[in-house]
């Protein structure tokens, strides 16, 4: 059900000043993991939370910092992910706009888990109002000494910088965004070294997404065990799902995790648009696979979504109603996954161009016999063997598609046209 | 010199808060885009010899990112949202109303240089959709009513 955490005062226009957010009991967490918990309790803390990356991977956070070596003589960093640009993603956004400090007192909180003294905001550089809002938050935390030197006068130091990026999807993959913060291309690294052994100038660096870190100062504030009260037992918590697409009521809404995907279509979303009938549903942002009408019970956890075929992922859900072509669909996101290929590995690069290619001339009605197998071919051939998840991301949905929707485009390439036609008006 | 002034401090201030210096080209061209309104050769000369850093890489950087167009560009870079959120709620449509208004088509800039129109990926706005980007600033739920309205203000401005 809908469950407001980190959504607690997002509809306070007043939430942005520093005045307001200490308030509604803003920076206390920070206080108290600096002052009454070691680094160790605080990464104990999140692991038993069980708060997991809220960006696409769903890895456990607090496992994450555990990996930073307690012994290394280099300097640690801590980059908070705020390169949203997953389609049908757009969270992470309304938090840095409308509860800056949130992602700032998470921020500190892990900085100070993992023992670093200077951490990144990478903002993806078209969001003007959120680096506006953020710049503007990280100054008057500076004011009032929740970061600099001697926070709390406790002897520790922090920095802040918020960095902007140039407009590349790829970067919000975590290797990227380290080779982009050091001012070169946004091309993905080769794993290992992880970055929590060698990350940002090989040192050793943790990148979480920004509702990750947002959810940080709750678990503090209030417990492991209040936070594993919400949820489900493997997927603790809330999280925030952007809904668009289809549906009456458009936009951002923060469930526990666990909450059937028809509650958050039909009850939260007012039901899918002009009274047409579902078609397919993309849980996860656009790189996962299709939901049929029939899933809609399916809950939205990161178990029970991987069990009806797809991915909770950075919980983008896009909704398609029966008037939509999947092929048009497909085109649509391989243009995007071409586009955003950094270029690096032969697989990707090569491939998602071929594909947009084949993809293309069957949506344009020029498909020949053999197209359909040649698509699966060449996903097969990308599957896997990239340095990052971006091929991967590309295939997934085709090959759902192509699943599920095989006597759609086999018609396509028959007939030369879409059963269904996308003509979508704009009001 | 094409940086201003305002521009070279504000590179210079940026560049020192890196542990690498290297690290402040993102930063450095993001300026200049918002001082000039694109980018090209002679811009990265300047930021080199700011950042003192080989032009070549900062060249390197600046080409792999699609945010900054790389020649010059109307006083108003109208940018369209056409991936699948928006495209879903008639973002094609969108486009198709902007060529006509000003009777050019995508990719191109209106003779007088006040607007230029191209469509782009996802600006991670789809809730809000269809959208889009005019230089820093973001319009959502668009109609047109609204488009028109954005316009006609636009053009007095400009």
């Amino acid at each position: 059900m809908e469950k407001k955490v980190l959504f607690t005062y997002i509809d306070d226009p007043a939430q942005v000043k520093v005045e307001t957010y200490v308030g509604h009991g803003g920076y206390t967490a920070w206080q108290k993991a600096l002052k009454q918990m070691k680094p160790a309790d605080v990464i104990d803390e999140v692991k038993k939370s069980g708060l997991r990356g809220r960006g696409g991977a769903g890895f456990p956070a607090g496992l994450k910092w555990s990996f930073v070596p307690k012994d290394s003589p280099k300097p640690r960093y801590l980059i908070c992910n705020a390169d949203e640009s997953e389609p049908g993603t757009c969270k992470d956004r309304v938090l840095m706009e409308h509860d800056p400090h949130g992602v700032i007192e998470g921020m500190a909180i892990a900085s100070y888990a993992i023992g670093s003294h200077l951490c990144f905001i990478y903002i993806r550089g078209e969001f003007g109002g959120p680096i506006r809002c953020m710049e503007q938050a990280v100054k008057e935390a500076y004011a009032k000494g929740y970061l600099g030197k001697n926070v709390f006068g406790t002897g520790y130091d922090l920095d802040m910088i918020v960095h902007t990026g140039g407009g590349a999807y790829i970067c919000g993959e975590e290797t990227a965004l380290l080779n982009s913060l050091e001012g070169e291309r946004g091309m993905s690294r080769i794993r290992p070294p992880f970055p929590a052994i060698e990350g940002l100038y090989a040192c050793p660096t943790v990148v979480n997404n920004v509702e990750t870190l947002a959810s940080v100062p709750h678990i503090i504030n209030n417990g492991a065990e209040w936070y594993t009260s919400m949820g489900t037992e493997k997927s603790a918590g809330t999280k925030i799902f952007s809904l668009s697409g289809h549906v009456n009521k458009p936009g951002n809404y923060e469930l526990e995790l666990g909450t059937p995907l028809s509650y958050l279509i039909n009850d939260l979303g007012g039901g899918i648009k002009d009274g047409l009938k579902l078609k397919a549903v993309i849980p996860g942002g656009s790189s996962t696979p299709f939901l049929l009408p029939d899933q809609l019970d399916t809950k939205l956890d990161y178990e029970s979504i991987a069990a009806a075929g797809s991915m909770l992922g950075s919980g983008g859900v896009i909704v398609l109603h029966e008037k939509t072509c999947i092929v048009w669909v497909i085109e649509r996101l391989i243009h995007f996954y071409r586009h955003e290929s950094c270029g690096k590995c032969t697989p990707c690069r090569e491939g998602t161009g071929w594909l947009e290619q084949l993809i293309s001339r069957i949506e344009r009605g020029e498909g020949k016999p053999g197209d359909l197998e040649k698509i699966e071919s060449i996903c097969d051939n990308i599957l896997g063997r990239t340095v990052c998840p971006l091929g991967d991301a590309a295939v997934m949905p085709i090959q759902s598609a192509l699943k599920l929707f095989r006597d759609e485009w086999q018609y396509h390439i028959d007939n030369k046209r879409c059963l269904v036609k996308s003509e979508f008006a704009f009001a | 010199m094409i940086l201003n002034e305002t521009s070279v401090a504000e590179i210079k201030e940026k560049m020192v808060r890196y542990p690498r210096r290297k690290s402040a080209i993102l930063p450095a061209l993001t300026v200049a885009y918002h001082q000039v309104g694109h980018l090209n050769d002679d811009i990265y000369d300047e930021i080199a010899s700011i950042i003192d850093i080989p032009a070549v890489e900062i060249a390197e950087a600046a080409t792999f990112y699609t945010m900054f167009p790389k020649h010059p560009v109307g006083k108003y870079l109208i940018q369209v949202c056409h991936n699948i959120s928006c495209a879903l709620l008639g973002a094609d449509s969108l486009v198709h109303y902007l060529e006509e208004k000003l009777g050019i088509k995508k990719g191109e800039t209106t003779p007088d240089n006040v607007f230029t129109l191209i469509t782009v990926e996802c600006l991670g706005s789809c809730a809000s959709a269809p959208m889009m980007q005019i230089n820093d600033q973001y319009y959502e739920f668009l109609t047109r009513e609204k488009v028109d309205a954005i316009l006609d203000e636009l053009r007095k401005q400009a």
